[in-house]
């Protein structure tokens, strides 16, 4: 039966061929409803994958953090001698810890305060292993001095750059402090806060002057090498019932959780990509009805051939997915082009996966196989005893 | 299920009818509404013969055409097509049936995204064991032969209505069926090319051997028949029972 699959007439591709100004708009249609499902589950990974930049510098094997920390926005600190305390382990090899806050930038040239992240570090000996950051380190011993990070917009934080390029630090004003600004590290934006600084325990502490020195935000421990950490996790868990103590992996999952389902992004963006189904949804269906309607003599006499239900049904949908195939072709290269351009003007890190590109092809498959199925209905009304 | 009534007509002699009604009834509507269309049929069609079904419209023509062709199925007395038994046959089988049943309608139904050849090719298509042969150009041979030589890889839409209803005729007989059904087939034609149609019909089917049912109005044409039956109310006024006892 397969041998002659080949030999038949696509009768499905005719079609489609024949009228090309239909297909010129069901293309149309099925690429609009792609580009719109390609952009938001991309800027749904986009936030899941900003929200988590900061952990990805972040050296350690266990973290400890208050059970309240839900995401660096919603940051609780808790007492430094429960990272003492966890350190006693004979399995633990080294501990650090961050401060984590959001301040306040002053532009200089627009006077205008911009919300930042603030991560404190060790300035002996750096949590955040970027290597720009590790370079500036012995600078950061000084009291008043930050980092910052060059992906922030301009038009946000002022030309800061350019500037210290000229002059090797900019004077600029943090939470209503003078500090200078000595290097660039690059973590990016994200939906928490327009850019991110990084700058000594001490500085911070000067800055958050309501913050106190022994209420720390992350325990950062690094583990003796070769050591069980799961274990390591269970046993310091059932001692420190007060923290949180979360592997790397499961601390970035506690981060996207708290953008998952907390906040109304994430539910926004999916809720936009539904949307677009729906959309190419109704639009092959009005495609493939009309398709049927103009041809209904036509089918009727297949069937009053011999040609049975079945085969036209095969028909249907291979036209479906002949049109899901096409149509996905011009969605996905105007999306790559969107991405670059909104990753330009944001900062995000957008971009094409393949496994996002197969979610979208995957997903406009079933869609005009959805639509064919519902037009399939018409199919039936096609009764070969009307049209003698 | 072709297997089994193909094997079930070599076992048949020449004489048996490759149309046999018995007491046929049709209704169509239920309850109140149920209506009578057919009243008590008798009507055998022997191999070969070319058979002109007349009479005013609504007589039932139609329905008794359809029900030959395998499109309805029939309700009441028997109806045997290539000796198959149509009473309450199964969706399927009647699919089956109508594999080796060509039909010409009034409106030529050609698929207007096809090109001639395409269109004859599609009732080849539905045999397995053609795809072994050269449907191509068995579809050319057959175009040729409806003097349509020219036309093989036009559109159906470009065509002529004389042309279309050509190409229907071949894309009827290109598979060689044992019947052909025609409903009006020069309603929509000129008188020439009406009459270039059912001679070509004619012509073909004598070659092939093949049993041809014709419904018409057109009295242009009634010479071409071996035998011309009359419908009138739901019944056969001309079969030959009737014939007899008169």
């Amino acid at each position: 039966m397969f041998r002659n699959l080949f030999r038949k007439t696509p009768l499905a591709w005719f079609q489609l061929k024949r009228e090309k100004n239909r297909l010129a708009v069901a293309l149309a249609g099925i690429a609009f409803a792609d580009i719109l499902m390609f952009f938001q589950l991309g800027l749904l990974d986009a936030l899941f994958e900003s929200v988590v930049k900061p952990y990805t510098s972040l050296q350690g094997d266990l973290f400890l953090i208050n059970p309240l920390f839900e995401s660096l926005n919603v940051v609780r600190s808790f007492p430094r001698k429960q990272l003492y305390q966890a350190a006693g382990a004979k399995e633990v090899e080294s501990i650090n810890y961050l401060y984590v806050g959001q301040g306040e930038w002053r532009n200089a040239q627009t006077r205008t305060n911009q919300p930042t992240m603030v991560f404190a570090i060790n300035p002996h000996n750096s949590a955040i292993t970027l290597s720009d950051v590790q370079a500036h380190q012995n600078e950061l011993k000084l009291l008043n001095r930050m980092l910052y990070d060059r992906a922030g917009a301009e038009h946000f934080f002022g030309n800061v750059v350019q500037e210290l390029q000229q002059s090797g630090s900019v004077p600029i004003q943090f939470n209503n402090f003078q500090v200078e600004v000595v290097g660039t590290f690059v973590m990016g934006a994200s939906f928490a806060a327009n850019g991110n600084v990084i700058t000594s325990h001490s500085t911070f502490l000067r800055l958050f002057p309501t913050r106190k020195p022994n209420e720390i935000d992350i325990g950062v421990i690094q583990l003796k090498p070769g050591t069980d950490v799961k274990q390591v996790q269970a046993a310091m868990q059932s001692e420190l019932k007060s923290v949180l103590i979360l592997t790397h992996e499961e601390f970035m999952a506690h981060e996207k959780k708290y953008w998952e389902a907390t906040s109304p992004i994430g539910i926004l963006f999916g809720f936009g990509a539904v949307i677009g189904f729906i959309v190419g949804t109704i639009i092959v269906y009005q495609i493939l009805y009309s398709d049927v309607s103009d041809h209904l003599p036509e089918y009727a006499t297949l069937k009053a051939m011999g040609y049975s239900d079945g085969y036209l049904v095969g028909v249907l949908i291979q036209e479906a997915l002949i049109m899901a195939v096409l149509g996905f072709i011009p969605g996905f290269v105007i999306s790559i082009g969107l991405y670059s351009v909104a990753a330009a003007a944001t900062f995000l890190p957008i971009g094409m996966t393949i496994s996002r590109a197969l979610l979208v092809l995957t997903l406009t498959i079933v869609m005009c196989a959805a639509s064919g199925g519902i037009a399939m209905r018409k199919l039936q009304s096609a009764d070969p005893a009307d049209i003698f | 299920m072709i297997q089994t009534w193909q094997s079930d007509q070599s076992h048949s002699t020449a004489a048996e009818p490759v149309i046999s009604a018995r007491q046929l009834n049709h209704y169509f509507g239920s309850g109140e509404l149920r209506k009578q269309a057919l009243f008590d049929i008798n009507l055998d069609i022997y191999a070969g013969e070319i058979i002109i079904m007349t009479g005013p419209s609504g007589s039932g023509k139609t329905t008794l055409l359809t029900l030959m062709g395998g499109l309805r199925s029939a309700q009441e007395g028997s109806l045997k097509i290539l000796g198959q038994e149509l009473h309450d046959a199964s969706k399927q089988q009647l699919t089956q049936l109508r594999c080796n049943i060509g039909y010409i309608f009034q409106a030529h139904n050609l698929l207007t995204f096809l090109t001639a050849k395409q269109n004859v090719r599609m009732s080849l298509e539905l045999h397995e064991e053609m795809f072994d042969r050269d449907i191509d150009g068995m579809s050319v041979a057959m175009l040729n032969a409806v003097g349509l030589q020219q036309r093989v890889d036009y559109y159906a839409d470009s065509l002529s209505g004389g042309q279309k209803q050509r190409v229907a005729i071949a894309r009827a007989l290109v598979s060689q069926p044992k019947i052909v059904l025609a409903d009006e087939p020069t309603a929509a034609l000129d008188k020439k090319s009406g009459r270039d149609a059912v001679e070509i019909m004619q012509k073909l089917a004598k070659e092939q051997g093949c049993t041809i049912l014709l419904v018409t109005h057109d009295n242009r044409i009634l010479d071409i028949a071996d035998r011309i039956v009359y419908m009138e109310d739901g019944r056969l006024a001309d079969n030959p029972e009737t014939t007899i006892a008169d």
